[in-house]
């Protein structure tokens, strides 16, 4: 049985959207993948997907007036997840092909894995295990990885990296080599990774479906 | 911590799961969307399909499967084989793939790497290399091992990660389909120069072979066709080995 919860998958013409739709279709989500700002907006969540190149999306969510769209959708206090692209496009800015401005709604900045020292093959790709930050365990409204435990696997593939400035909204960290980077960020009703919990499995997929079902 | 991957690959012809040994003498083993959902569903870290269909027609075929696979299975989905442009790989990704692999058509025209790198990212491309050694070094076959394109396949790969790609799949001719384990000298030259990620491929027979692949080749994931889909090891056999010899693999 379909639940009622419409969830609108933002397409902003850049990436193969279908992943995350097949994903939140076989939880029984009404997902649909769309770029019409009313149909965002009355979504009872929204999935900021992607892979890809940061200036390009940043080119695109200008020019399809994304941005204040996605600052609306959030001022709803509604559920919203960013995944990998969509993840780092919520920060300040990035050093990408050439400086360029995000969303700057999470402060900090994204960073090229190759310019660390401490890595010594990028992209960063395939399983990689998550620790999560003790702090951030209570009170929350919105808390998808609360039945996840430190260890536990998802699929990671990126070049960059986020920084972040407020270290309390750093909701797990994952290690490369001896890097220890921010893997996801919880923030109200802002759940952002670095991973692709939609190519995580079963554990990725009780992510969505907790981020989704608080309603 | 990054964890080794174990990739099952699918040789797919007309929309059915195939095996050759050395290229040819082609085995039918079932149906790619059933058995990428069961890999999927026992261990493994990722899921290849390469597609050796002979015609263009054929290949529609593949786009069909991609879909019906990425309806069902919820891990990386690499596809290959015969792909030859901007428009292919934008098709197969359109039907559910998350990387794609060119291996031919990136010898006739090296711009189609950069381009597709730039298009897509790097992380979607992922360079094949099918190598044969001769004498002290190796050489660069195309068109599914056929033909010697007489380039030197360490200097190719170099050039490969230059141009774009995001991983190496770099399989062994010689020791592909033949179960007497990778050629590790390949994989440790291959490995030690490149700084992008390595998929060893051709050869794995048994246990060891695996655990040499990751501990003598360097390679960052191993990939298994014959040794899976006749059921001689499973993917959880292959990874409770490999913990149990201090590597690091998903057991979940």
């Amino acid at each position: 049985m379909k639940r009622s919860y419409k969830i609108a998958v933002i397409d902003y013409k850049i990436s193969n959207m279908f992943s995350i739709r097949n994903a939140m279709s076989l939880l029984g989500f009404n997902c649909e993948v769309t770029s019409d700002r009313s149909k965002i907006l009355s979504a009872d969540g929204a999935i900021l997907p992607g892979v890809g190149s940061f200036p390009y999306a940043m080119k695109n969510i200008k020019k399809l007036g994304f941005d204040e769209t996605i600052k609306d959708f959030i001022n709803t206090g509604k559920p919203f997840i960013g995944i990998c692209l969509g993840f780092q496009l919520l920060f300040d800015n990035s050093t990408e092909v050439e400086h360029t401005n995000g969303l700057e709604i999470i402060h900090g900045q994204v960073k090229n894995l190759s310019k660390n020292k401490k890595i010594t093959r990028v992209p960063h790709v395939g399983w990689n295990s998550i620790k999560k930050n003790k702090k951030l365990n209570q009170g929350r409204i919105f808390h998808p990885l609360k039945n996840h435990k430190d260890g536990e696997y998802f699929y990671f593939i990126h070049s960059f990296y986020v920084s972040p400035k407020d270290q309390n909204n750093v909701y797990t960290t994952s290690k490369y080599g001896d890097f220890e980077f921010c893997s996801s960020i919880l923030k109200d009703n802002i759940f952002a990774c670095q991973f692709h919990p939609e190519k995580s499995g079963k554990k990725g997929m009780e992510i969505l479906n907790a981020m989704f079902k608080q309603k | 911590m990054l964890k080794i991957r174990i990739i099952p690959c699918l040789d797919v012809k007309d929309g059915r799961v195939v095996k050759g040994i050395n290229f040819l003498n082609l085995v039918d083993a079932g149906d790619p969307v059933a058995q990428a959902h069961f890999y999927s569903k026992n261990g493994a870290d990722e899921i290849c399909f390469l597609d050796i269909s002979a015609s263009i027609e054929k290949r529609t075929t593949m786009l069909n499967v991609v879909e019906k696979t990425a309806e069902k299975v919820f891990i990386p989905l690499t596809v290959g084989g015969g792909v030859s442009s901007i428009e292919n790989i934008r098709d197969l990704l359109k039907a559910g793939a998350d990387k794609i692999s060119i291996n031919t058509a990136g010898i006739l025209n090296e711009n189609l790497i950069s381009q597709a790198a730039e298009k897509f990212g790097s992380q979607c491309i992922v360079a094949a290399v099918d190598a044969k050694k001769e004498k002290d070094s190796w050489a660069v076959y195309s068109h599914g091992g056929s033909k010697n394109t007489g380039i030197d396949a360490l200097e190719w790969m170099q050039k490969l990660q230059n141009l774009g790609a995001g991983e190496i799949l770099l399989t062994s001719m010689d020791r592909d389909g033949t179960k007497k384990g990778f050629d590790l000298e390949l994989l440790n030259r291959a490995s030690s120069q490149l700084a992008i990620p390595l998929i060893a491929s051709g050869g794995v027979g048994n246990l060891d072979h695996f655990k040499d692949g990751v501990l003598v080749g360097k390679a960052n994931a191993l990939l298994a066709a014959s040794v899976f889909h006749f059921g001689e090891l499973s993917i959880k056999e292959v990874k409770q080995y490999l913990s149990n010899e201090g590597i690091n693999v998903r057991i979940e």
